[in-house]
């Protein structure tokens, strides 16, 4: 063994080749989310105005774009666009998850956390958890339909979506309220690191007051979307919605 | 005062190691966590035990030589290096786990002492401006704004000890990477290399094996000489530039 | 300037050669040669670099891949070679004994580098930087290496600028410039408080860029052991790898060493714990002369000894003086007590009372002298500290002297004191758990720096062909004292911009005849390093290499230190000797000398400081006048100033390695002034 170093620099390194493009990657298909999930969030607080305006919501979204989109045209560009954001999102997180892995063989015997939120320590395991709910929200009200509820037969979504929802969140299926409230619990924690980070790496955050600025629009986004969302099956359940 | 301290033992980089744990007597409050190391080892030397071996060098917080992870924090529970850290941050009885900084990057060399060479090569391939001795031209005929060039100042105060890189539960080294770009990216000499400099140092810093940023902040945290989260914006920022420009 | 000075062009001289009278080393060493640099360059002072440049003769740039470069230290004067040189495309490999060549002592450098740009339009001038420089070191050093050194001390700014230091600024982007050191000019940049580390940051930089270009291969964590000589020439080094303990032959064409001083021989100093002279010791012992060993530069405010455990000394910036008081009290009583409670009468102001012109300001030797004889009275503060006396015994003194911000506090508010030295008290704060802005500081003088070294002529080769000092590790520019701000522009003059433009003269004879590793003078040094090591790895005896470090830094910093005297140097001399039989009989080193071993390295490092103490001291011996950094006790002026003896000592002591056991051999170099002359300094 002789010199130390020298010996293998990097020749025509590219940008996109990077970690950092992993984590724009990540960032840009985080956005997507944020901004389809404030989407959602605002259609589902259509309920609030009842039964016809939400159906009425839920249809437009079908029609939109008629006729230079065919019927429920829209919808397929959306789940398009989703589905390969989350290919991308999922793709970036399990390379670098993958490459902290690799880097930190032996493990430290005792290690303190000093700065770091939970719910940046969490991002991992959360980003999981919301996978895994996503695939049971898409069977429960788009691909199944399962309609688990008492009010007798599960109604044709397409038909009427509104009562589809009602009917979910009864008060004798408390438990799915709070499969529902657990996972918006998780996307408060997902968006409220995930928003800043967002933020982070696309390199807007480069004084201690625009970083200040990013965490609070972390809460925000964080408490806005998940606690918007949480307002229609608590609200069912307690039978305001109904 | 009196100490248990767990140390980790490995005799060389193939070596398994261990935690090994020692009683020590005497120690004052005045000592330097690295004095305090050093009369353990005296003990030892005594027993004829073979002393711990860590790396120390000016020993007044500047020259970045000193690593240690204490008690599972980064140069221990104070803001500064381990060998700036005095003993009166501990009291009687304590147990002090010792560890060096674990990172697949910055190979076990002996018991405390890791090979932080990764870290010169992420400097070689691009952490410098090129500026031939004797080419250069009058010094006051490019200023530099003086809020830029206390940016580079702060962030080019990074002593290269690697703390960032051990607290981080990636093993990133985006820290002292980000430093380095901004300091270099602030002021008008370092602007003809800025985008080709990014590019090669991240192409480094990925070959060595460090892992990416997931901006939790810990590294800054750790930071001894106080670096802020915002270098690894602005490095994410001149790498993102990068892509369009160069 | 003091009334009375003039310019002048260096034409002829104003000084006769010194005769020396006494003799108080007789006995300690043998006299050799009278000693002349013969590469002093002549002619009007301003134009003797430029001419000496024009008359060097140069390589190539198609040969000088041809040759290779040996450069052993990274600091500011190694670091910056190592990349200028590879710049011109020579090959070079450069050792440290550091896991990076960032780490290098340089960047522990606090203050500032100076410049003669003359930004402040304040009447700075190459000529006034060189006066003050030769002044400064009280006519100790050589003219034309001063006058060298003040002309390309512009060019390192504009250097460091490209390189993107980050010096400081005024608003309108222009670099600023603080006053420092006593002088009336203010031509020192800075970094905040971390000028070296910038400006060691910009030469590691550039280095590594070399090292990407493939012209410069650097060692880690490799120590320099012994020095190669074939047919007269440096050819190589010896060096252990510190991680797999082999020992190792890298050959060259020249080899260049800027291995940084040696002030560990103190064990306490302001030094990096790895500070050391192997590498020039090593060069001595094989015929490179090593000049003014004694002078040795105590820096005033330091943070105090704490106990038996202090393995490093920590520097305050000397700025604090500005705004600070120094005290201790009056009584010897007093001395336990809180100083808050101590009432104003009952301190003694000691700087204002006996030098009340310059009060707290007097230079670096007087304030620290000052200190140490109030604490050797009894009245010092802090914890008491253990000292083993000359007869064996051991007393205890409190080793630390008050600088109170107090009234500066009161003056100027809380808030302006702590946007001027805020890092600073920080600092202070977190080594002695005690807050500066409530109780006075306590401070106490430490050793900083050393202007002794290997001796080098005008073109920094030393007296063995080939082989070249930079930096703190030779003896050129300083003279007897270093002003402050000035270690710095040295270093960096010598790496970026002297050695560059003198080592070519001598490479121009090159490639040298090619040797390999099976020559006989290569396998010599190697096996004598090897055994060596087996040697000291064999001993097995009781004592650590610490404890023997720790004894001889009490007897240098005892009798060597801020008041020698002739009766304590013999001493000194007497316990030295008796120190290296036991080292060499009964040291302790563990473990293995093929893995790392960090006793093994030390126990290296502390054999060489052992025989340079001895040196050390009679060195000073022989000097029977006080200069600089060397003060004798016997010569001083009624009032306790340092008295120089031009008549006698205007000389350089270079010192020739005597053998194993033989004497050393003094020679003389006279110091003859031709563009300044001499003048007694007086601070009263």
């Amino acid at each position: 063994m002789r010199a130390v170093a020298t010996t293998t620099l990097i020749k025509g390194a590219r940008s996109t080749r990077s970690t950092i493009a992993l984590k724009l990657l990540m960032a840009a298909s985080g956005i997507v989310f944020v901004l389809f999930v404030l989407v959602h969030m605002y259609g589902n607080l259509k309920a609030f105005s009842g039964e016809l305006a939400y159906n009425e919501y839920a249809e437009h979204l079908r029609t939109f774009g008629e006729p230079y989109l065919p019927y429920g045209g829209l919808l397929w560009i959306l789940r398009v666009v989703l589905l390969g954001s989350l290919v991308a999102h999922v793709g970036a997180a399990v390379a670098l998850a993958r490459r902290a892995h690799a880097q930190r063989p032996v493990k430290y015997a005792v290690k303190k956390n000093k700065a770091s939120s939970l719910s940046s320590r969490t991002m991992r395991w959360g980003g999981v958890a919301l996978f895994v709910f996503i695939v049971w929200h898409l069977l429960h009200f788009t691909i199944a339909k399962i309609n688990v509820g008492k009010g007798g037969q599960a109604p044709d979504i397409t038909e009427n979506p509104y009562r589809l929802l009602v009917n979910s969140f009864l008060p004798e299926q408390w438990w799915m309220v709070a499969i529902y409230l657990l996972a918006m619990l998780a996307l408060a924690f997902h968006l409220h690191h995930g928003t800043f980070s967002a933020i982070q790496t696309l390199g807007f955050t480069n004084t201690a007051e625009s970083r200040a600025r990013a965490r609070v629009a972390g809460w925000v986004v964080a408490i806005v979307i998940a606690g918007g969302f949480s307002l229609v099956p608590l609200f069912t359940v307690f039978g305001v919605i109904s | 005062m009196k100490l248990t301290l767990k140390i980790w033992r490995q005799a060389n980089a193939s070596d398994k190691g261990a935690l090994k744990t020692y009683e020590l007597d005497g120690v004052s409050q005045d000592m330097s966590f690295l004095e305090m190391l050093d009369l353990l080892n005296e003990q030892l030397l005594h027993n004829d035990e073979e002393p711990v071996a860590f790396d120390s060098d000016c020993r007044e917080g500047i020259c970045g030589m000193c690593s240690l992870m204490i008690n599972g924090e980064a140069h221990g529970p104070e803001v500064t290096t381990t060998c700036q850290l005095h003993m009166r941050s501990f009291k009687d009885g304590d147990t002090i786990t010792i560890e060096p900084w674990r990172a697949a990057s910055f190979p076990i060399v002996k018991d405390l002492i890791v090979d932080r060479s990764a870290f010169d090569r992420i400097i070689q391939n691009g952490g410098y401006i090129s500026a031939n001795t004797g080419s250069a031209p009058e010094a006051n005929s490019v200023p530099a704004p003086r809020d830029k060039a206390m940016r580079a100042f702060n962030t080019a105060t990074c002593i290269g000890c690697g703390a960032c890189v051990a607290a981080c539960p990636n093993g990133s080294a985006s820290l002292f990477l980000g430093a380095k770009i901004t300091h270099l990216g602030e002021l008008p000499q370092g602007q003809p290399e800025r985008y080709s400099r990014v590019q090669s140092m991240i192409g480094q810093h990925d070959a060595e094996g460090f892992g990416g940023c997931t901006n939790i902040g810990e590294c800054a945290a750790a930071c001894p000489k106080e670096i802020p989260l915002d270098v690894i914006s602005q490095l994410n920022k001149d790498l993102r530039k990068s892509m369009i420009l160069g | 300037m003091a009334a009375g000075t003039h310019y002048l062009p260096g034409l002829t001289p104003t000084n006769e050669a010194p005769v020396q009278k006494s003799d108080d080393a007789a006995g300690y060493y043998v006299l050799g040669d009278k000693l002349v640099d013969p590469k002093t360059p002549t002619g009007p002072i301003a134009e003797r670099w430029t001419t000496r440049k024009f008359e060097n003769r140069l390589v190539n740039p198609a040969n000088r891949r041809k040759l290779d470069i040996i450069i052993v230290g990274t600091g500011l004067a190694g670091g910056a070679a190592a990349a200028t040189l590879g710049e011109a495309g020579y090959n070079v490999k450069s050792f440290c004994y550091q896991d990076s060549p960032r780490r290098a002592h340089s960047i522990a450098a606090q203050g500032g580098i100076n410049a003669s740009k003359n930004y402040k339009s304040d009447g700075d001038s190459d000529y006034r930087l060189f006066y003050d420089t030769v002044k400064g070191g009280d006519y100790r050093s050589r003219e034309s290496n001063v006058y060298r050194l003040a002309e390309v001390s512009t060019n390192i700014i504009d250097q460091c600028v490209a390189q993107g230091v980050p010096f400081a600024r005024e608003y309108g982007g222009l670099l600023d410039n603080r006053s420092f050191g006593g002088v009336q000019v203010s031509r020192t940049f800075y970094a905040r408080g971390q000028t070296g580390q910038q400006l060691l940051l910009g030469a590691y930089q550039a280095m590594e860029r070399q090292v990407a270009a493939g012209t410069v291969e650097q060692f880690t964590r490799h120590e320099m052991l012994d020095v190669i000589i074939v047919d007269g020439r440096a050819r190589g080094i010896v060096a252990r790898n510190m991680v797999t303990g082999e020992i190792e032959t890298h050959l060259a064409d020249a080899v260049v060493l800027a291995t940084g001083g040696y002030g560990n021989v103190f064990y306490l100093s302001t030094n990096a714990m790895g500070s050391n002279v192997m590498a020039a010791w090593r060069a001595h012992r094989k015929g490179a002369y090593m000049a003014n060993p004694c002078y040795t530069q105590i820096h005033p405010t330091c943070i105090p000894v704490t106990g038996a455990h202090q393995s490093k000394l920590t520097l305050m910036s000397e700025s604090l003086r500005n705004d600070g008081r120094i005290w201790v009290p009056k009584k010897a009583e007093d001395c336990t007590k809180d100083p808050r409670d101590i009432p104003e009468e009952d301190r003694d102001y000691f700087l204002e009372r006996i030098y009340p012109a310059f009060g707290n300001l007097v230079p670096r030797d007087i304030a620290s002298r000052a200190a140490k004889y109030m604490c050797d009275e009894g009245r010092g503060v802090g914890p008491e500290v253990e000292e083993t006396q000359p007869d064996g015994t051991v007393k205890k003194f409190r080793r630390g002297v008050y600088l109170d911000l107090g009234a500066a506090i009161e003056r100027l508010g809380k808030d302006k004191i702590e946007e001027k030295y805020d890092n600073l008290l920080d600092m202070y704060e977190r080594i002695t758990g005690e807050n500066p802005y409530e109780v006075p500081m306590r401070i106490y003088p430490a050793v900083h720096y050393v202007m002794g070294g290997l001796w080098v002529d005008y073109e920094l080769q030393t007296s063995i062909t080939g082989l070249f000092c930079a930096g703190e590790a030779n003896f050129s520019d300083h003279g007897a004292n270093r002003l402050g701000a000035s270690a710095l522009m040295q270093g960096l003059a010598d790496g970026y911009f002297v050695l560059p433009n003198t080592i070519t003269d001598y490479l121009a004879d090159g490639p040298f005849e090619k040797i390999d590793e099976s020559h006989p003078a290569v396998v010599e040094a190697l096996e004598g390093v090897q055994s060596r090591v087996e040697k000291l790895m064999s001993i097995n005896g009781e004592r650590s290499v610490e404890s023997i470090h720790k004894e001889l830094g009490q007897i240098m910093w005892e009798y060597c230190g801020m008041d020698r005297r002739e009766e304590g140097l013999k001493t000194a001399i007497g316990l030295i000797r008796e120190l290296k039989k036991e080292f060499w009989t009964n040291v302790k080193v563990l473990g293995s000398a093929d893995s790392l071993n960090q006793d093994l390295e030390k126990a290296n490092r502390v054999a060489d400081f052992i025989e340079l103490g001895e040196l050390m001291c009679i060195d000073a011996l022989n000097r029977r006048e006080s200069c600089g950094g060397h003060f004798r006790g016997e010569s001083q002026t009624e009032e306790g100033e340092a008295l120089r003896h031009d008549d006698e000592f205007a000389y350089v002591a270079a010192w020739e390695f005597g053998g194993e056991d033989g004497a050393p051999i003094l020679h003389k170099e006279d110091l003859i002034y031709t563009a300044i002359e001499m003048k007694q300094r007086s601070y009263k």
